[in-house]
């Protein structure tokens, strides 16, 4: 090592840059406990701060910031969801990604790429054309496009998908995105922190004490904190948290795999997904190929990955780009996807007071990382539901109100 | 390969089985409430545990019930519906 690198390395003047402060001991009570360092959590925590003036916020993790499904999705944004609901909210969401690395000062690598759904069937190319007019009636842009377009934006898939499943037509969104997922978790971190939000790491929540009906205090693996306000924002623990209240849910756990190949030169840029053979693929800043496919069949609280998932996704993937059959995977892993009957988040108050829930979140919950932020914070400080988010309230199941989003939100990410 | 045991053709590859979710209780459709109907439906026992799950062998179309525990992913048993577990 160079003697001048060495010296800058233990120089005072230059002390090694942290994204966030070290925090002691947790203090007695807080305004609000935020459950979950992921996006979604750190999001709600930093418009907490910077618009509602509410500093005196801990939000929790039983293990480290963006370890979750922040840092295990596939980093897909887009806003061409099926209902008006759907649309409406992860349309603001995309608005908001769009200034949000300027918002924090930190490269998120946002990369606007144009996304494909391919359509392999007479009633996907419905599905497609129905998508598209809702969308285009809320605003975003969305529109059905022909095999022809389809070949000249990816010219090395082979639209025939070897005779057995020929493409027909896409529905293509031209401001489908891919952004680097761990600076998300670390500006809203690092944003929060900065405004006074204390974010303590391993600190596993062990109970929520509730004294009629009304949220009173968190027990800790660190010791007990007094709060009216708890935010359950746990994606895959959601369940256990519930528990913790007493209040049941239609939450079910399933792992969703995802891959990386080896890195290679750029050839593929736009986002490609398909529905019938339930894969999706994009290639990253690195030159990976981010490829994912569709959830575990059955329920499991672990993040073990398995062969069957590479084996079918590689399967399905050599129909659509058959030259891929000599790249190697390079790494493979899993995040526990909090799966709800209709697709649809379940956000907001919940019949205990003082504690609000973003949840319900499956496969669908990274592009929504900063609407659900902003509508969250309101509904804390507020103590009433963002009307972005009144239609994924818990109450939806028992009142027979569900917001079905499955056409557009399965496998299509 | 993870391996299942089916009541009727023994041990064979869990991609040959569909999961169908827990094993519930239904309550009388005609005396009990909305609220409680909408938990029937809706609801499920989502924390991670020891839980009976029907489960079904497509080549054979059998249905049976299993014990799993859902966080170690580990078949403890099997057993057609009606008879003893195995």
């Amino acid at each position: 090592m160079p003697l001048r690198l060495l010296r800058f390395a233990i120089s005072k003047v230059y002390p090694e840059p942290r994204m966030f402060r070290r925090h002691g001991e947790l203090k007695p009570s807080y305004d609000a406990v935020i459950i979950g360092a992921g996006g979604h959590g750190l999001a709600a925590a930093y418009y907490l701060a910077r618009d509602y003036r509410m500093t005196n916020v801990a939000v929790l993790d039983r293990s480290y910031i963006g370890g979750g499904n922040t840092g295990r999705n596939t980093a897909i944004i887009r806003s061409n969801y099926l209902t008006p609901e759907g649309v409406a909210f992860y349309d603001e969401s995309v608005k908001l990604w769009q200034d949000l690395a300027v918002d924090f000062d930190l490269n998120l690598f946002y990369s606007a790429r144009g996304h494909f759904t391919l359509a392999h069937t007479d009633a996907s190319v419905r599905t497609m054309r129905l998508r598209a007019e809702v969308n285009k009636h809320f605003g975003v842009e969305s529109e059905l496009v022909s095999p022809d377009e389809i070949q000249a934006a990816c010219p090395e898939m082979d639209l025939n998908c070897g005779g057995h499943t020929p493409v027909l037509g896409a529905l293509y969104h031209k401001p489908g995105a891919i952004a680097r997922h761990d600076a998300v978790a670390w500006g809203y971190g690092r944003g929060a922190d900065q405004r006074g939000v204390e974010i303590h790491q391993q600190t596993e929540v062990l109970g929520i004490d509730v004294e009629s009906g009304k949220v009173k205090g968190v027990m800790t693996s660190r010791g007990y904190i007094f709060t009216r306000k708890v935010l359950s924002a746990a994606a895959g623990y959601t369940p256990r948290l519930l528990d913790m209240v007493g209040l049941r849910s239609p939450i079910c756990v399933h792992p969703l795999q995802a891959l990386v190949t080896e890195p290679m030169k750029a050839w593929l840029d736009p986002i490609i997904v398909s529905g019938s053979l339930h894969i999706y693929v994009s290639q990253s800043a690195r030159g990976e190929l981010v490829m994912g496919a569709s959830l575990d069949p059955y329920e499991v609280h672990s993040t073990r990955s398995t062969l069957d998932f590479l084996e079918g996704l590689a399967m399905h993937m050599l129909e659509l780009f058959p030259f891929l059959s000599e790249v190697k995977a390079n790494r493979q892993w899993a995040g526990m996807a909090d799966m709800t009957p209709d697709f649809a988040p379940i956000m907001g108050t919940t019949p205990v007071e003082g504690f609000y829930v973003d949840a319900g979140w499956g496969t669908w919950g990274f592009k929504a990382t900063p609407v659900c932020g902003k509508t969250m914070s309101y509904t804390l400080a507020n103590d009433r539901n963002h009307p972005l988010i009144t239609s994924f309230n818990l109450a939806r199941f028992a009142n027979y109100e569900l917001t079905g989003e499955k056409g557009a939100a399965s496998v299509g990410h | 390969m993870k391996l299942m045991p089916c009541p009727i053709n023994g041990w064979r590859p869990v991609s040959e089985f569909q999961y169908r979710g827990e094993v519930r209780e239904m309550p009388d459709p005609a005396s009990c409430t909305d609220a409680e109907w909408a938990d029937y439906v809706f609801n499920r026992t989502g924390s991670p545990g020891i839980k009976r799950e029907w489960w079904c062998h497509i080549p054979s179309n059998t249905w049976f019930i299993a014990e799993r525990d859902t966080a170690a992913d580990r078949v403890l048993r099997t057993w057609a519906y009606g008879e003893a577990a195995q």
